[in-house]
């Protein structure tokens, strides 16, 4: 990923102005936000699949980031932990910061950033190891050697997960002999783990059954409590249920940003009630 | 509706496909029936275990020994030396080529690969001769360059690149969402190599060790150049050895038609058939594993 920026000084967080005269996107400059993201435009060679997005994420609430099929929902979260960085020949321009930190800053390494951005995928991807070792692996990464404190904090997460009671005795089996929901679970716990501060969904329950899919919103508004989330999802009702935010993405821009309720009880745009009210999309 | 010509005429395509695939199996069970005719007087006279137990294998002397452990040892130690080539020389660059080459070393890697799998045996064995084995002789001081250590690296050079295709393979195999999820979780791109992607991909890799090891104790042409030719039982890799197919393509022109020399050379072929069998079998049985645990992924 190319970083296409023109003033090459760290930019100036402390602008938190953007122009936006209709009010579309609301920004809650009371707020000190976990992560800010200003005038973000995003290329796949030379299409442009983000255009000047502005929008902050608030920590420990749950953004949800809503939109038809293409629009650049997984593009822009995927750029949160820089997991963009692997899509060859894809450029960057604008700010991101995480605290203050600028993510892109050649001194702040996107492995140091995953760490503490962590991401939960569309399709349950555990490893092809045990329950066990799917989460032990993270940990051991993250310099944990201990192995009574592996030990301790996979249980831990897997309880946090919601996980533990259903595999408490089979953590030395495959994890790939898990139920999808299972293993979406999994990778939750997993992803906790490591204890980021940030965990990115990207449409966590596209692939699962009803059940499972309200465990998982269950699960989201418990993680709640001690992470900031971001995620993109498909179902309006589900963004409705677990978030406290919501971007409607259109064609690559931020239509509306706002609190959930007077997104999807009075929306700015046209555009964004037409989408809220199954009208395309 | 088709005629009744065209159905019979689609119907005897089908049969003349059947027999052609067919004559694969009966042409495997005619060499193979060959093999245990040809070589049934050898065991029937000096008896399966005593003749691969015995240390002498001087066939032209009275009375005639047919102990054929100095050839199996000698085939064991020319493939291992080219294992310890071919293995790390084929996943290094089957781990360079999948994971860290770039579009355009790609393009142009792969093909020098392939053609280097398809340089014929003989040319290897030129090589051998005129570049490896005095080069050899002059570094260790030996009194012939023609040795086990020679053979061994020339094998593993040529077996190199079965290696490293199938391993590729197997690696370009790996779903890409077990890297995502390894790398989302903070590795590095060694980590996600060592903990994640060769793991995933271990059962390919092994079948295309075996495949290479298949290859290698196969090989006549390179044996028969290289390896010195002397039946003696050694641990030492600078002494010449008489790997079983070079001992078979040598001896195979001066033993006369229906002796035991003749039969002895047979049951040779046996025992290296039955190597190559099992480590085909294991391949095989690898490889369907390895679909398995995959599948679900792809
Ligand atoms: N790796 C990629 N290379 C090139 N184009 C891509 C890539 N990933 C996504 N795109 C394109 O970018 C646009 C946005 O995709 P995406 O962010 O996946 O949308 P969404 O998640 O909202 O469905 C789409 O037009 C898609 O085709
Ligand atoms: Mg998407």
């Amino acid at each position: 990923m190319l970083r296409l920026d023109t003033n090459k000084n760290k930019p100036d967080f402390s602008s938190t102005e953007i122009r936006d005269p209709l009010n579309r996107v609301h920004i809650d400059v009371s707020q000190q936000p976990k992560i800010r993201v200003r005038n973000l435009d995003f290329y796949y060679d030379e299409n442009q699949t983000l255009k000047k997005i502005n929008m902050d994420i608030y920590e420990k609430k749950v953004t949800a980031i809503i939109g038809p099929s293409g629009c650049g929902k997984s593009t822009f979260i995927r750029i949160l932990n820089r997991m963009s960085d692997f899509a060859a020949s894809s450029k960057v321009r604008g700010e991101i910061s995480l605290e203050r930190r600028d993510i892109f800053d050649p001194e702040f390494s996107p492995v140091e950033l995953r760490k503490r951005v962590g991401m939960v995928f569309q399709k349950p991807n555990p490893f092809p190891k045990s329950i066990f070792e799917n989460i032990a692996y993270g940990l051991r990464i993250n310099g944990v050697k201990n192995s009574h404190e592996i030990e301790q904090r996979a249980v831990k997460s897997l309880k946090r997960a919601a996980l533990y009671e259903e595999v408490k005795d089979r953590l030395k089996e495959s994890a790939l002999s898990l139920s999808g929901g299972q293993q979406q679970r999994l990778c939750i716990a997993r992803c906790i783990a490591i204890e980021p501060e940030v965990i990115l969904f990207d449409e966590p329950c596209a692939s699962l059954d009803p059940i499972s899919t309200a465990k998982i919103e269950e699960l989201i508004l418990e993680l709640k409590k001690y992470y900031t989330i971001v995620i993109v999802t498909h179902n309006m009702q589900q963004a409705l249920r677990v978030s406290d935010y919501t971007a409607f993405f259109l064609m690559g821009e931020l239509i509306e940003f706002n609190e959930t309720k007077k997104v999807f009880e009075n929306p700015s745009d046209k555009r964004t009630e037409d989408y809220i009210t199954g009208r395309f999309g | 509706m088709k005629g009744k010509g065209e159905k019979f005429r689609e119907k005897l395509i089908e049969y003349i496909l059947f027999a052609l695939s067919l004559s694969a199996i009966i042409f495997l069970a005619g060499i193979v029936l060959t093999l245990l005719k040809e070589a049934a007087p050898a065991f029937r006279d000096t008896g399966f275990l005593n003749m691969i137990v015995s240390k002498d294998w001087y066939p032209t002397y009275e009375p005639p020994d047919f102990g054929m452990l100095p050839l199996i040892a000698g085939s064991f130690m020319v493939t291992a030396i080219a294992l310890m080539v071919s293995v790390p020389l084929g996943l290094c660059s089957a781990v360079y080529i999948s994971e860290l080459a770039g579009k355009k070393e790609k393009i142009l890697l792969k093909p020098f690969i392939e053609l280097l799998s398809s340089i014929p045996s003989v040319v290897y064995g030129f090589w051998g001769i005129v570049f490896l084995a005095p080069a050899i002789q002059r570094h260790f001081d030996l009194s012939s360059g023609y040795c086990a250590l020679t053979a061994g690296i020339v094998l593993g050079i040529m077996s190199s690149p079965i290696i490293a295709s199938l391993s590729e393979d197997a690696l370009n195999c790996v779903p890409r969402s077990f890297k995502e999820a390894s790398f989302a979780m903070g590795a590095d791109r060694l980590e996600t190599l060592i903990n994640v992607t060769i793991p995933a991909a271990a059962s390919g890799i092994i079948t295309s060790i075996i495949l290479g090891t298949g290859r290698i104790i196969g090989e006549t042409m390179v044996v028969l150049m290289l390896s010195g030719g002397a039946a003696i039982i050694t641990l030492s890799p600078m002494e010449p050895v008489r790997p079983m197919t070079s001992a078979i393509a040598a001896e195979m022109g001066e033993a006369a038609f229906q002796t035991p020399h003749y039969h002895s050379l047979f049951a040779i072929a046996i025992i290296l058939f039955i190597i190559t069998f099992i480590l085909n079998m294991a391949a095989e049985k690898l490889a369907g594993k390895y679909r398995l645990k995959l599948g679900s992924h792809r």
